[in-house]
């Protein structure tokens, strides 16, 4: 006679919904990721999190954290308002590529050369998804488009934006990083980043980013599988995984 | 006794936030408003408060978004052009319901336009100023004294109804020097359970104003527009100058109601019986108090630093029952105490 045990449970801050990602989205996967380390760290009495314009504007239907959503590209400045005046709370952003690294270019730059003392996840996915797949800053040269049909055309487009490689000319930032989603060893590699990324806030060690290129088969125009084989492949070609910084003891 | 100094408006409205409760600033630099932000960095963090200098305009009143939401009371202050870089986030504060202060020194435009004084942004702040259709508080002081007391005032109304307040001032009342009586009051915000604080204890919170399930944003709105009525009933702020007996009432707010007060003294020396009414608040507006003066009232003059803009509401409030004549300079200018009286000359011999 065997007892069976649970191995593998939801975790508690992670709310019982259905969750409105498609199927072989990144978002799903990180959200749980940072759940577990609500739990792990015991953080949702004192959290904080912000929440983006993009796909993942309702992280609070599945995060049970105090929320507040912001405006396009304004997280690091309403994380800025929230860390400042309640420096004792834990304050998560959690921003994608059109909202980062776009419209939201100034103050993400901004904050981290302050070196807030708060934590940014921000999800590289290659397209502006929410609004049906449009080029975004970090769009790869040649990547198709809505708005840009033919393939992103560096000639009259620019080429995408390495957003860690620039934060990290700066001396604010106490850990930069970037990762993957492309299966389970890179979503292993994640949460350790993140954790990482929750120490240096913990710590007081200041601004802190994690990039995680991220899964999007719908506007990657891929089925699940091939999604997660392009970001391993094409995504991290370009943008190459690895700690640019954390902070030394 | 309160201790009096003499002080500029700018200084005199920092120090008034300050004591009105002002827990966080942040700001950015613009003519002609830099004495308040820099008032701020000085005694701010001399306080243990937060002062932070933004990258640009749309960050300030985001940061003032973020620590609205946390439960504190935060201001940010510009003038025109940088009111006009606010307006997005004073759209996302007034759907979120997140009180706060926004402070306009305003300066003449459009664009760049010049530092003079002007009142042109009255439209911008009295029609909610963003996108989607809300109201903030419109506080317009009219002297140094004002300037010190309104802050603490648009607190207490912002964190009351949960709504953005505005203080509409102007180059000539943030840079002119006056002697203020210094606020003693202590403030009490009340309770904000709707706040972020981390979920101790408690449901989690959410600061949102995106409802994107059919009618709830609906919903929402006529939720905005009940506590806006209840705005305009309870909160109307006027004063009245030499009003018994007028058959002239000008009608003047902030620099303007100065010089129309001055030309209503001059008028009476002359027995020409003119008065003043002087709105306080610009939203809500005065619409009734001005109503009930038109029985008695030939004829109303407004005086504005614009092209007639506060006129359509004195239009609105008066129904056509009367003659509503205008004087108003755009671009910087400011009509001269001289200008007005030979105007309400004018208004007086048509009666």
């Amino acid at each position: 006679m065997t007892t069976a045990t649970a191995m593998y449970t939801r975790p508690k801050s992670l709310l019982d919904m259905d969750m409105f990602y498609c199927a072989g989205c990144g978002h799903g996967i990180v959200h749980r990721l940072i759940a577990e380390l609500i739990d792990e760290f015991d953080l949702r009495s004192r959290m904080i999190g912000v929440a983006p314009v993009g796909c993942s504007v309702t992280a609070y239907d599945y995060l049970d954290i105090d929320f507040s959503e912001s405006a396009h590209g304004r997280a690091p400045a309403v994380a800025t308002g929230i860390k400042r005046s309640r420096p004792d709370c834990f304050v998560l952003a959690y921003q994608g590529d059109g909202d980062l690294a776009s419209i939201g270019m100034a103050e993400i730059i901004h904050a981290a050369n302050r070196g807030e003392n708060y934590t940014t996840i921000f999800i590289n996915n290659t397209v502006y998804a929410m609004t049906g797949g449009q080029m975004a800053p970090t769009t790869l040269d040649g990547q198709r488009a809505s708005t840009c049909p033919n393939g992103r055309d560096p000639a009259t487009m620019g080429h995408p934006i390495r957003i860690c490689e620039m934060l990290d000319t700066l001396q604010g930032p106490s850990l930069i990083a970037r990762t993957m989603i492309d299966g389970p060893a890179g979503v292993r590699k994640t949460k350790a980043l993140l954790k990482k990324a929750f120490e240096a806030q913990l710590d007081g060690r200041g601004f802190s980013l994690v990039e995680v290129l991220s899964p999007c088969p719908v506007y990657m125009r891929m089925d699940p599988t091939e999604a997660m084989e392009h970001v391993r492949k094409n995504l991290s070609a370009y943008y190459p995984v690895k700690v640019f910084r954390e902070p030394t003891e | 006794m309160p201790k009096r100094v003499l002080t500029a408006g700018n200084e005199a409205l920092a120090e008034g936030a300050i004591r009105g409760g002002c827990d966080c600033y942040f700001g950015y630099p613009i003519t002609p408003q830099n004495e308040l932000i820099t008032y701020m960095s000085v005694n701010m963090p001399r306080l243990g408060r937060v002062f932070v200098q933004a990258e640009s305009e749309v960050a300030a009143i985001n940061m003032v978004y973020g620590a609205a939401a946390a439960g504190k009371r935060a201001m940010t202050s510009s003038s025109s052009p940088g009111i006009s870089l606010k307006q997005e986030g004073i759209s996302y504060l007034a759907g979120a319901e997140l009180p706060c202060l926004i402070v306009n020194v305003q300066r003449a435009g459009p664009g760049l336009g010049s530092i003079e004084p002007s009142q042109a942004d009255y439209w911008q702040a009295t029609r909610g100023g963003g996108h989607g259709g809300y109201r903030v508080i419109v506080l317009a002081p009219c002297n140094a004294q004002e300037m010190h007391d309104f802050p603490g005032l648009a607190f207490d109304l912002a964190d009351k109804y949960r709504i953005p307040a505005m203080i509409l001032a102007d180059g000539q009342l943030g840079q002119m020097m006056e002697p203020v009586a210094l606020s003693q009051t202590t403030p009490q915000p009340p309770p904000k359970p709707w706040a972020l604080t981390g979920a101790n204890g408690r449901e989690h919170n959410i600061v949102r104003s995106y409802l994107p399930r059919a009618g709830l944003l609906e919903v929402h709105n006529k939720h905005l527009l009940a506590k806006y009525a209840e705005i305009e009933k309870h909160e109307v702020r006027h004063e009245t100058l030499e009003m018994d007996g007028a058959k002239i009432m000008l009608v003047a707010y902030g620099t303007s109601a100065r010089l129309a007060g001055g030309a209503v003294g001059l008028a009476r020396k002359e027995g020409v019986a003119a008065g003043m009414l002087r709105p306080q608040t610009l939203w809500p507006f005065p619409t009734g108090a001005i109503r009930s003066q038109l029985e008695q009232v030939a004829a109303v003059l407004v005086v504005e630093l614009s092209s007639g803009q506060m006129c359509e509401d004195v239009r609105l409030a008066v129904e056509g029952r009367r003659p509503v004549h205008f004087l108003g300079r755009v671009g910087g200018g400011v009509p001269t105490v001289a200008d007005i009286l030979e105007k309400i000359r004018e208004v007086s011999a048509a009666l």
